[in-house]
């Protein structure tokens, strides 16, 4: 047979494309149930992250059932709509204008008294998304724990949003300052922002990713603005 | 005898005479991308090794009814397929790896290793020795890889494999972590040093 003729060439890669694209759709198809549960857990390890608790990799789900005790969807009016709050796509949410969206939220209950909520946030890094939770005490101000994480920002730089140095600082700091709405900012180091609000240190090489933790947080939060508000009047 | 001999060289020359960084200046670009930390360039040092591997043996099967006119685009099915399936096996069964590693991982499709060894190697050899080399140059390429990152994070973040090694103390005598180190050029530069220190010791490398 002649192998470097054309039909030959033809039946050759056709016969290669469909062999290869079956294996591969036989491997992403078997694999799916396993990959969507690993999915599954590792953001119940970030719900969970921001709450400061970090199961071992057996007791993700029992240790998220056993804190989360209510899960639901709010519109940004602080009303309950329907839906799950887990399944909900964060991502394209934060893209929709403000009425529009759904928020999920998570209740979590630490202590029988001391129940925290934990809110989801989306945004832009430098080089890909970056995305966070950001847990609130019951007064619906001051922030109890974050957690972030990204998807391929720089090693060393603005992937250090991922670490507790950087997330550790939000704890304490508050989401109204005087009844106004201000989100953390994120800024240099040895700076202060003008209009007061709280803010921490950015890391350094990483200006970008630092600016889309601090957009993140202005564009995801103020969507929970009038249920945090709520939480806030119900503690007075 | 000799046969063995001749897959040792395959196995081992790779790693110095014939290194496909530091001699054959191939994969530069990964080497910049992935090296700031040590964790991340030993996985993707790895993972080469596994795609080179396998898609060498697989070439080298196939390398007697490859049309020559369309080699090159077969040897890029072949390595962006097990790429891909290298990428879901990790999302199933280990998932931290896969996150840590997302996007270096597609990377390995231009890594310019793994065409070099398929056309340079795989298509003139039988599995086995193929196998071999795959292994050899993926270890090579891991090896420089690794050296790279440790001394960038050494000296970029004072850390190895994300524990702090430079004590406190050098801080409070104003010590500071080099930034320049974290970012890519730095790759260059030290690469660049690994080649003369290399060929200093290898003159018949020298040109």
């Amino acid at each position: 047979m002649n192998k470097q003729s054309n039909t030959y060439t033809i039946i050759y890669i056709v016969a290669l494309v469909i062999i290869v694209g079956t294996a591969l759709a036989f491997t992403a198809l078997s694999l799916k149930p396993l990959q969507t549960a690993n999915a599954d857990a590792d953001k119940m390890k970030q719900i969970l992250a921001s709450v400061h608790i970090t199961p071992a990799k057996s007791d993700i789900i029992t240790d998220f059932n056993k804190y989360i005790t209510d899960r639901f969807v709010i519109d940004t009016d602080g009303k309950r709509v329907d839906g799950d709050a887990f399944a909900i796509n964060v991502s394209a949410q934060s893209k929709l204008p403000q009425p529009e969206r759904k928020l999920p939220i998570y209740e979590c209950t630490l202590a029988p008294d001391d129940v925290k909520y934990i809110l989801p946030v989306y945004g832009a890094g430098l080089w890909g998304p970056i995305w966070g939770y950001v847990a609130v005490n019951s007064d619906g101000s001051s922030i109890y724990g974050a957690y972030f994480a990204h998807q391929g920002e720089t090693p060393g730089l603005g992937a250090e949003i991922e670490k507790p140095a950087f997330s550790d600082q939000f704890t304490g700091l508050n989401l109204f300052k005087d009844g106004v709405f201000k989100p953390v900012n994120v800024i240099k180091a040895g700076q202060a922002p003008m209009n007061g609000e709280d803010y921490v240190d950015a890391i350094s090489g990483g200006t970008i990713t630092s600016k889309g933790v601090a957009s993140m947080l202005d564009n995801c939060l103020s969507g929970y603005k009038t249920f945090l508000e709520s939480l806030t009047n119900k503690g007075q | 005898m000799a046969s063995n001999n001749k897959n040792l060289v395959t196995l081992l020359n790779p790693l110095s005479k014939d290194n496909p960084v530091i001699v054959q200046i191939l994969g530069i670009c990964s080497c910049l991308a992935v090296t700031a930390k040590l964790e991340p360039a030993f996985v993707m040092g790895i993972s080469v090794i596994a795609v080179l591997a396998f898609s060498n043996v697989i070439i080298s099967l196939l390398r007697n009814t490859i049309p020559t006119n369309i080699r090159i685009i077969v040897q890029l099915v072949v390595v962006a397929g097990l790429v891909v399936i290298v990428n879901q096996l990790l999302m199933a069964y280990q998932y931290d790896v896969s996150k840590q590693l997302s996007v270096f991982i597609g990377l390995i499709v231009t890594n310019c290793i793994l065409m070099g060894r398929l056309e340079a190697f795989a298509m003139g050899n039988k599995p086995w020795p193929s196998f071999l080399d795959g292994i050899g140059n993926g270890l090579g390429y891991a090896l420089i890889l690794v050296i790279v990152a440790f001394v960038r994070e050494l000296l970029g973040s004072g850390t190895i494999w994300g524990f702090q090694v430079i004590p406190d103390s050098w801080y409070e005598h104003g010590y500071a972590n080099n930034g320049l180190m974290i970012l890519p050029p730095m790759a260059l530069v030290v690469v660049g040093c690994i080649i003369w220190i290399h060929r200093s010791y290898n003159k018949e490398l020298q040109e």
